[in-house]
């Protein structure tokens, strides 16, 4: 009966395993079956070096592939460090009632829908960056980094806290019995233990932050330009598909963004490998 | 922020507070004992006077719900013709090629006018079509050269679907170019509220969404105002359409008639279009 049990829940298991890598592997299909085409024979070059001129019949993404870098990589460079910094003080007051009480508020932060953060960001930020640098109009690579940043440090914060947490604790405390301090045991030993976590926190993000589409859409301005300062006006490839999503069904532009979804996502995946390649290299503890 | 907006609540506070219907009774009757659902979507410029009349016709009768959307014209005529809603409406008319694909019925009910806004702090009131289209080229990038604060020019437009921009490009810019650096918003409220929060930017919305909160620029010296798109003085100008899949029946025939009702021409010209009739 119990064996019985046991192999039905493992089939279950892999049966959720199974359609959830085929549902990945059959978005990459779908995305290659469309997208290829315009890839191909010279057609990518087009793409990558042409402007964006439906009515010229150009319909190059790069500037929105350098909008989505620009963005995601402001956005993860800011939300590191301070998630980082957010995760220590919590572990460092451990149980204490100010860490108890920041886990809570960034769990709460973590609901809140990226409609909101968007909203406050056209509403609160935008003015301010706009006043601050009188440059533009304010809606800019800066104003969406920052409230994108805002957006996936708490997802970073709960991974790291979890990561710290999972430390034995007797290694703290051979720390300390050597006479270490807490932060250096915070450095020396937590840190380089919880890498693991550390990682894929910071890999979740950054797949967040590359495929958030509605801050974007509303506070980065939507400028068909490759953006040269951090207060240009720029497009992500996700705001991108949503704008021209709503073109004609039979045009090129509508096609063309099935190359912005392949880019996408073989973006997202070099990433990912990239992150993950360069922390396998880290000696890990 | 294709937002879908629910105005069950509204129309359900609105019924606490008015148990009679009295001078929409008329126009109402035709729900009168309907019941159903009418799914509408597209132009945004609409939006306002479908919401109104959403809210009269489920207040009278709260067996029909109403669900309205915006998306922009683009969107509108798409999702209608693959029976994705009931009603598409489009601030430009359908193509003749979207007409025979999908086998639309247009009903105009409203003429709208295309007005260019900048922020109430900006004394510039009136531009040439040669000093607009220079503006939106991105040849003319600062105030100064239009008389105005020593400040780069924040240029906005609207997205691909937007009728909205497909007349002010037509018409206003005779198809020419807008300029890359143009920031893009999604709907004629975003565009408002983008240009009342901006003193240096410059855009352009449905005659109906100005308010108080931006100030309309005369073009060529005729300024975008209800008795000058009447009278077809000022020459941006569309018509407002609402687009079903074949003729329409039942609920949906019964709110394309209403908009056409001394009371729905009314409520047209009560939200800032020319009524048809």
């Amino acid at each position: 009966m119990n064996g019985w049990r046991e192999r039905a829940a493992q089939g279950i298991f892999a049966l959720a395993a199974l359609v959830s890598a085929l549902l990945t592997g059959s978005i990459f299909g779908f995305l290659l079956f469309f997208g290829l085409p315009l890839l191909t024979g010279g057609r990518l070059t087009a793409i990558l070096t042409q402007p964006w001129a439906p009515y010229q019949g150009a319909y190059g993404i790069a500037p929105m592939l350098a909008g989505t870098m620009a963005i995601s990589l402001l956005a993860m460079s800011i939300a590191l460090p301070l998630a980082m910094g957010c995760a220590m003080l919590i572990s460092l007051s451990g149980p204490g009632p100010t860490g108890r009480l920041l886990r809570k508020a960034v769990a709460m932060m973590t609901a809140v829908p990226t409609v909101v953060y968007g909203f406050v960001g056209i509403f609160l930020l935008v003015p301010v960056v706009r006043q601050l640098f009188d440059h533009g109009s304010g809606m800019c690579v800066l104003a969406a980094g920052l409230m994108l940043a805002l957006m996936v440090a708490p997802t970073m914060i709960l991974f790291f806290c979890d990561a710290f947490a999972r430390v034995p604790r007797d290694y703290g405390l051979a720390v300390l019995a050597l006479g270490g301090t807490e932060t250096e045991k915070l450095l020396y030993v937590t840190l380089p233990c919880a890498w693991r976590g550390v990682l894929t926190g910071t890999i979740l993000a950054l797949g967040r932050a590359i495929g958030d589409t509605l801050i974007a859409l509303m506070i980065a301005g939507n400028a068909v330009r490759t953006p040269t300062s951090l207060l240009d006006s720029a497009r992500t490839l996700t705001a991108h598909i949503a704008l021209v999503f709503a073109a004609d069904t039979e045009s090129l532009e509508f096609k063309s963004i099935f190359a912005c979804g392949l880019l996408l996502y073989l973006f997202t995946a070099v990433m990912v490998v990239g992150i993950r390649a360069a922390g396998r290299r880290r000696p890990g503890r | 922020m294709r937002t879908t907006i629910a105005i069950l609540l509204a129309a359900a506070l609105s019924l606490a507070f008015t148990p009679a219907m009295d001078a929409h009774a008329d126009a109402l009757a035709a729900f009168a004992g309907q019941k159903g659902e009418i799914r509408i979507a597209g132009g945004t410029a609409h939006i306002p006077v479908m919401m109104e009349a959403a809210k009269r016709i489920m207040t009278a009768n709260p067996d029909i719900h109403i669900t309205v959307a915006g998306g922009g014209s683009g969107v509108g005529i798409k999702q209608v013709g693959q029976g994705l809603v009931d009603i598409g409406n489009s601030g430009r008319k359908p193509k003749d090629e979207e007409v025979s694909r999908y086998g639309l019925k247009m009903f105009q009910w409203a003429v709208d006018g295309v007005g260019i806004i900048v922020h109430p702090s900006n004394h510039l009131r009136d531009l040439t079509q040669e000093q607009v289209q220079k503006i939106f080229a991105g040849t003319t990038t600062n105030w100064r050269e239009l008389g105005g604060p020593d400040h780069t020019i924040d240029l906005y437009t609207r997205d691909a679907s937007s009728g909205t921009r497909e007349v002010f490009w037509k018409k206003a810019l005779a198809k020419g170019e807008i300029a890359g650096s143009a920031n893009f918003v999604v709907s004629n409220g975003a565009m408002k509220a983008a240009i009342s929060q901006d003193p240096y930017g410059i855009g352009y919305v449905s005659v109906g969404h100005i308010d108080g909160s931006v100030a309309p620029v005369a073009f060529n010296g005729v300024e975008p105002s209800l008795a000058n798109v009447k009278n077809g003085k000022y020459p941006i100008a569309r018509g407002l359409y609402s687009n079903t899949k074949g003729e329409p029946t039942g609920l949906v025939k019964a709110f394309i008639d209403y908009l056409f009702t001394p009371d729905g021409q009314q409520l047209a010209a009560d939200k800032g279009f020319i009524p048809v009739q």
